[in-house]
C-alpha cells in the first residue's frame, strides 16, 4: 500500500469518525443512536448489494434470505443456553443449537460465513440464468430460505422468532463493522478485479474471451456480497433484540435496493450515501402516520402514509435519475478538494 | 501446398470442422493450417459462414465434427476463457468494450489472465497484491502506448473515437499475451483510409509481438494489402485458397463475389 | 383418500389454478411484448376485488353491474400504470423498468392500505354461488363450475382478439419485432396500452373470483397470487398464452394435491411454487411451451 496523501486522509477521518462516535452517548440521546446503528447495518446490506447487482451486474432479489441467514445464526450463537431452552416452547431446542455460546464477533463472522456456504449453493445453480430470470429465482430463494426457518422449529424456534437477543451491537461495533466491510469491498472492486467484475457486468463475452472464467467470478462476487450480507444481518437481529421470519420478506429486499439505487449502482460511497438518506427519510415519514400538531390544526395520522411517499420517492428517483445520486462515480478526496477549489475561484 | 498451409510449423489447424445448426449447415468440411507468425485471411461473402468460423475458433460454439489444435493442443470443446489461457486472442466485429471504464482498465481486464495473486489477496490487502497490481498498471499503460492511446489513459473508453476504439480493443487483446490474434471484421465501419492505416497498424503489431494473425474479413481489399495466405469461403465451404494474388485472378473468387454475370459478361 | 375426496381436491384444483391461469396471461402477454416482468400485476387483482367489493356491499349494485365496472376501471388502471411508470422507460436497461414495476406493485399497495386501511375486510358470498349440487358423497359449489367456466370464456375471447383480430396480429407482431413492426406503421404505444388494458382485465376478473372463493379482501392480497402466476406464466413458457393457462393449471393442481396427498408438508405449501420456478429455470429456462432465443454473439 502506498501511503500518499488520500490513504492518510482517508484514515485520519475513519480515526476521527471513530472517536466521536465513541463519545456520541455523551451527545446523542437514545433515539439518535439507535438510527445511527441502523444506518450503520443499512450501509453494510448496500454495500453487499452493490458487489452483486452494481459492480457484477447480478441482478439478485434473494437479499433478504441472505440477512435471514445471518440473523438467525448470530442470534442462536449469542444467545444464552437458559434462554434459550427457555424460549423454545413449540418444540426443544436441537443439538448443536442449544449449546453454541460464542463472542459476539464470531457469532457475525459465523453468520457472514453460513450465509456466504449458502449462497454458494443457490449460486452454482442459479447462476446460469441471465437478468430478470436469475432476479426471479433468487427471489424464489428468499421465500424458500423463508419458509425453511418457518419449519425448522427445532433449529429456529418457527414462527415464533427469537426474542431478547442480547444487543451486542453498540454504535462503535456497527461502525467498525461497517468500515471493515467498506475497506474489504473498496480493495476488491478498485483493484484489477473489480475491473474484472465490471467487464462482465458490461459484456461477459468480451469477458470470456479475455479468459476470465465469468462463472467463477460471478460465483465469487454472489457469495462475497451474501457473506456481508450476513454480517448485516447478524448486526440487525442483535440491534432489534428480536426476529421472526415474517420480517425478512420481500420489502426487506426491496429496502436495501432502493439504497442501492438511489446511491447510483457500481458507486460505493453512493451506496454510503443512499443507505443514509433513505434511512433517515424512512424515519422522518414515520411522523406522517403519526398525528401532528400544526398549532392551528391538529391533523390525524394516516397509517401507510410513509409506504406511499417511500414508493413515489423511488418511482420519481428511477424515471428522472435513473444513475442515481452518484451514477458508477466515487466520491474521492480529489474530488472534494476540486469541488472547493473551483467554488473558492 | 504453400508453406503457409503447411501442418508442422503451424499454430492454427482446422481440419474437417463441420458446424451445423437444425439442418443447416453454416460450415462444412472446413481445413486450414495457420503458419507460425503468418498474418491469415478467411474471406468471403456475407452468409458465407465466417463468423461461425469465429465463433468457433473462440470456443463459443463447438463444432460437430472435426478438431481444432492451438500450438499442437485440441481446444475442440474448450471454453472461451481456457482457449483464451492457451494463447489465443479475439476481437469483436462489434466493439465490446466497458463504455464507462477508463483506456487504463479496459487493457488491465486483459492481463488479469497472467495474474498469479488471487481475490483474497486482494481483499485482504497482502504485500504481494499492491506489487503485482503495479505491475499490472505498468504493463497496461506500456500496451496503451504501443498503440498510440497513451494520452488518453484516464478517458472512459466510451468517449474515444471509433478507430481508438478499435485500437484499445486490439491493446486489451494483446494484454493477454496471445501467440495469436483473432480479429473478426476488423474494418468494419471503417472507411478506406482508415482501413489501410489499420492493416498497416496490423501488420507493425505482428512484428513487434511475435505474433500470428488471423483476419475475418468480408471487404477483399482491405486484406489482400496485409494477409500472407488467404482462403475464401462460400455458402460454409471453402472455395479457393492461395496467395493474394493467386486468390484476387481466382474465377471461382469473383463469381462468389461478384455474381454469375460478370464472368460471363467478361 | 376416498375417490369423492379426490374429486372434490380436483374441483378445488381447477378453481385455483383457473385462477393462477387468468393472472398469468396478463404477465405472459406483457413480458412477450416488452421483455418486462409487470410486478404491480398482482395488485391490480387486489384493486380489481376491492372495486367489486364497494360496488356491492357499499353502492349496493347488482353483481354484474359491479363486475363489469370493476373490470372496466382495472383495466385502465392498467393502461395508466403503463403510461407513467413503464412507457417513460422504454429505451432505457430492461432492469430500470423493473425496478419501476417493483416501485409501482408497493405505491398501490401502500396506497390501499391508506384508502382501504390494512384491516381484511370479508366478503358476502352470493347465495346462487355458495349453493351446491350434491352427487352422493361429492358436493360441488356452484362457485368451483363457474369458476373454471369464466375462465374458459374469458381465454377463448381473448384468443380471439389476439389471433383474430388486427390489433392482436399488431400485438403478435411487436413481441417478434419491435422496431419493424413500428416501422409499418403500426402506433405500437396504443397496442402496448391495449395489451396492458386486456391483461389488467383479466386480472380484475379473476381478483373478483378470488374474493368470491376466498371471501375476503386485503391490500395484500395480489402479491402471493401475482408471484405465483408470474410462475405459472414461465412455466408454461412466458410469451405463450397458452402456456400461461397450461401453467396456470399445473400450479394449482401441484399445490393443492401436494398438501391433499402429504398434509403434513402443508406448512411447506408456499414453497410449492417456488421451488416449481427454480427446477422449471434449471432444466429449461423457456418454459414448456415456450420458443427458444438464441443469443447473439
Amino acid at each position: 500500500m502506498r501511503f500518499d496523501r488520500n490513504t492518510f486522509l482517508t484514515l485520519a477521518a475513519m480515526l476521527v469518525f471513530g472517536l466521536i462516535l465513541w463519545q456520541s452517548e455523551k451527545f446523542l440521546g437514545d433515539y439518535q443512536i439507535y438510527i445511527a446503528k441502523l444506518i450503520f447495518i443499512n450501509i453494510i446490506l448496500a454495500l453487499s448489494l452493490n458487489l452483486i447487482y452494481g459492480f457484477t451486474g447480478l441482478f439478485s432479489l434473494g437479499h433478504a434470505g441472505f440477512i435471514a441467514i445471518g440473523a438467525y445464526v448470530a442470534a442462536i450463537c449469542i444467545l444464552p443456553q437458559a434462554q434459550k431452552e427457555m424460549m423454545w416452547i413449540l418444540e426443544p431446542i436441537a443439538w448443536p443449537a442449544s449449546h453454541i455460546f460464542t463472542p459476539f464477533w464470531v457469532a457475525v463472522l459465523g453468520a457472514g460465513l453460513f450465509a456466504g456456504i449458502f449462497a454458494f449453493f443457490i449460486a452454482v445453480p442459479v447462476l446460469k440464468l441471465g437478468d430478470d430470470y436469475l432476479g426471479m429465482a433468487t427471489l424464489a430463494f428468499a421465500e424458500i430460505i423463508r419458509v425453511l426457518i418457518v419449519n425448522a422449529t427445532p433449529i429456529t424456534n418457527g414462527s415464533l422468532g427469537i426474542k431478547g437477543i442480547p444487543n451486542h451491537s453498540t454504535l462503535i461495533v456497527c461502525y467498525i463493522w461497517a468500515l471493515f466491510t467498506l475497506v474489504i469491498l473498496a480493495r476488491l472492486c478498485y483493484s484489477n478485479f473489480g475491473n474484472i467484475l465490471r467487464c462482465i457486468r458490461d459484456n461477459e463475452i468480451a469477458a470470456s474471451v479475455m479468459g476470465i472464467n465469468v462463472f467463477h467470478y460471478k460465483v465469487l462476487s454472489f457469495c462475497v456480497g451474501a457473506f456481508f450480507a450476513g454480517i448485516g444481518g447478524a448486526l440487525l437481529g442483535s440491534h432489534l433484540s428480536t426476529i421472526d421470519p415474517k420480517m425478512f420478506n420481500f420489502l426487506l429486499t426491496f429496502n436495501v435496493l432502493m439504497f442501492v439505487v438511489t446511491g447510483g449502482l457500481g458507486s460505493l460511497t453512493g451506496s454510503i450515501l443512499g443507505a443514509t438518506i433513505i434511512t433517515i427519510l424512512l424515519e422522518w415519514l414515520r411522523a406522517l402516520e403519526e398525528p401532528m400538531n400544526l398549532g392551528f390544526i391538529e391533523l390525524p395520522g394516516i397509517p401507510g402514509m410513509r409506504m406511499v411517499v417511500f414508493s413515489v420517492v423511488l418511482l420519481a428517483i428511477i424515471l428522472k435519475r435513473r444513475e442515481g445520486i452518484m451514477g458508477t462515480r466515487e466520491l474521492t478526496w480529489n474530488r472534494i478538494f476540486a469541488f472547493f477549489s473551483r467554488h473558492k475561484a | 501446398m504453400n508453406a503457409a498451409n503447411d501442418k508442422a510449423g503451424a499454430i492454427l489447424v482446422a481440419e474437417n470442422v463441420t458446424m451445423r445448426f437444425g439442418g443447416v449447415t453454416a460450415v462444412s468440411d472446413l481445413s486450414f493450417a495457420l503458419r507460425k507468425g503468418a498474418i491469415g485471411g478467411v474471406i468471403g461473402p456475407n452468409g458465407a459462414g465466417k463468423t461461425t468460423v469465429f465463433n468457433v475458433l473462440s470456443g463459443f460454439y463447438t463444432p460437430q465434427e472435426g478438431e481444432i489444435t492451438l500450438l499442437g493442443k485440441n481446444i475442440k470443446g474448450l471454453q472461451p476463457y481456457e482457449i483464451c489461457k492457451m494463447g489465443m486472442a479475439p476481437t469483436f466485429q462489434n466493439i465490446r468494450l466497458s463504455p464507462q471504464m477508463t483506456v487504463l482498465e479496459n487493457i488491465m481486464v486483459g492481463c488479469h489472465v497472467r495474474r498469479h495473486g488471487r481475490w483474497w489477496s486482494a481483499a485482504l490487502g497482502l504485500p504481494g497484491f499492491y506489487r503485482e497490481e503495479r505491475e499490472l498498471q505498468a504493463k497496461a499503460a506500456a500496451l496503451a502506448e504501443k498503440v498510440n492511446l497513451d494520452k488518453q489513459l484516464g478517458e472512459t473508453a466510451g468517449s474515444l473515437p471509433y478507430g481508438a476504439q478499435r485500437r484499445l480493443e486490439i491493446a486489451r487483446a494483446l494484454a493477454t499475451e496471445p501467440a495469436l490474434l483473432l480479429l473478426d471484421e476488423p474494418a468494419a465501419g471503417m472507411n478506406p483510409q482508415e482501413s489501410i492505416e489499420l492493416m498497416r497498424f496490423i501488420g507493425k503489431i505482428r512484428d513487434e509481438f511475435n505474433l500470428s494473425i488471423l483476419l475475418i474479413e468480408h471487404d477483399m481489399k482491405v486484406v489482400m494489402g496485409v494477409c500472407e495466405y488467404i482462403w475464401v469461403m462460400e455458402y460454409g465451404a471453402l472455395i479457393a485458397e492461395g496467395l493474394p494474388d493467386q486468390v484476387r485472378n481466382n474465377p471461382l473468387v469473383i463469381r462468389a463475389y461478384l455474381g454469375e454475370d460478370v464472368i460471363t459478361n467478361a | 383418500m376416498g375417490f369423492e375426496m379426490f374429486l372434490q381436491h380436483c374441483f378445488n384444483a381447477l378453481t385455483l389454478g383457473s385462477l393462477y391461469a387468468l393472472i398469468a396471461i396478463g404477465y405472459t402477454m406483457v413480458y412477450g411484448i416488452l421483455r418486462l416482468i409487470n410486478f404491480a400485476h398482482g395488485d391490480i387483482l387486489m384493486v380489481g376485488a376491492y372495486f367489486i367489493f364497494f360496488g356491492t356491499f357499499a353502492f349496493g349494485w347488482p353483481w354484474g353491474v359491479a363486475a363489469i365496472l370493476s373490470i372496466l376501471a382495472a383495466g385502465l388502471l392498467g393502461v395508466l400504470i403503463d403510461r407513467v411508470a413503464y412507457r417513460p422507460l422504454r429505451d432505457a436497461p430492461r432492469i430500470s423498468a423493473l425496478i419501476s414495476a417493483i416501485a409501482m406493485s408497493f405505491f398501490i399497495e401502500s396506497v390501499a392500505v391508506v384508502v382501504f386501511t390494512g384491516q381484511p375486510r370479508p366478503v358476502q358470498q352470493p347465495a346462487w354461488l355458495t349453493n351446491a349440487w350434491q352427487f352422493g358423497d361429492l358436493r360441488v359449489t356452484h362457485l368451483a363450475a363457474f369458476v373454471p367456466g369464466i375462465t374458459i370464456i374469458l381465454v377463448c375471447l381473448l384468443l380471439y382478439i389476439v389471433y383474430r383480430t388486427k390489433p392482436g396480429l399488431a400485438m403478435r407482431a411487436i413481441s417478434k419485432d419491435i422496431e419493424t413492426t413500428r416501422l409499418l406503421g403500426v402506433k405500437v404505444d396504443n397496442i402496448i396500452a391495449l395489451t396492458f388494458g386486456l391483461g389488467s382485465a383479466l386480472a380484475a376478473a379473476a381478483g373478483i373470483m378470488w374474493a368470491l372463493r376466498y371471501p375476503q379482501v386485503h391490500p395484500y392480497m395480489g402479491v402471493m397470487p401475482g408471484l405465483k402466476a408470474f410462475i405459472a406464466a414461465v412455466f408454461g413458457g412466458i410469451g405463450s398464452i397458452e402456456g400461461a393457462v397450461l401453467g396456470g393449471l399445473v400450479i394449482g393442481f401441484v399445490e393443492i394435491m401436494a398438501v391433499a396427498f402429504m398434509p403434513e408438508l402443508s406448512s411447506y405449501r408456499d414453497a410449492f411454487a417456488f421451488l416449481i420456478l427454480v427446477l422449471v429455470l434449471l432444466v429449461k429456462p423457456t418454459g414448456l411451451l415456450g420458443e427458444k432465443i438464441e443469443e447473439k454473439i
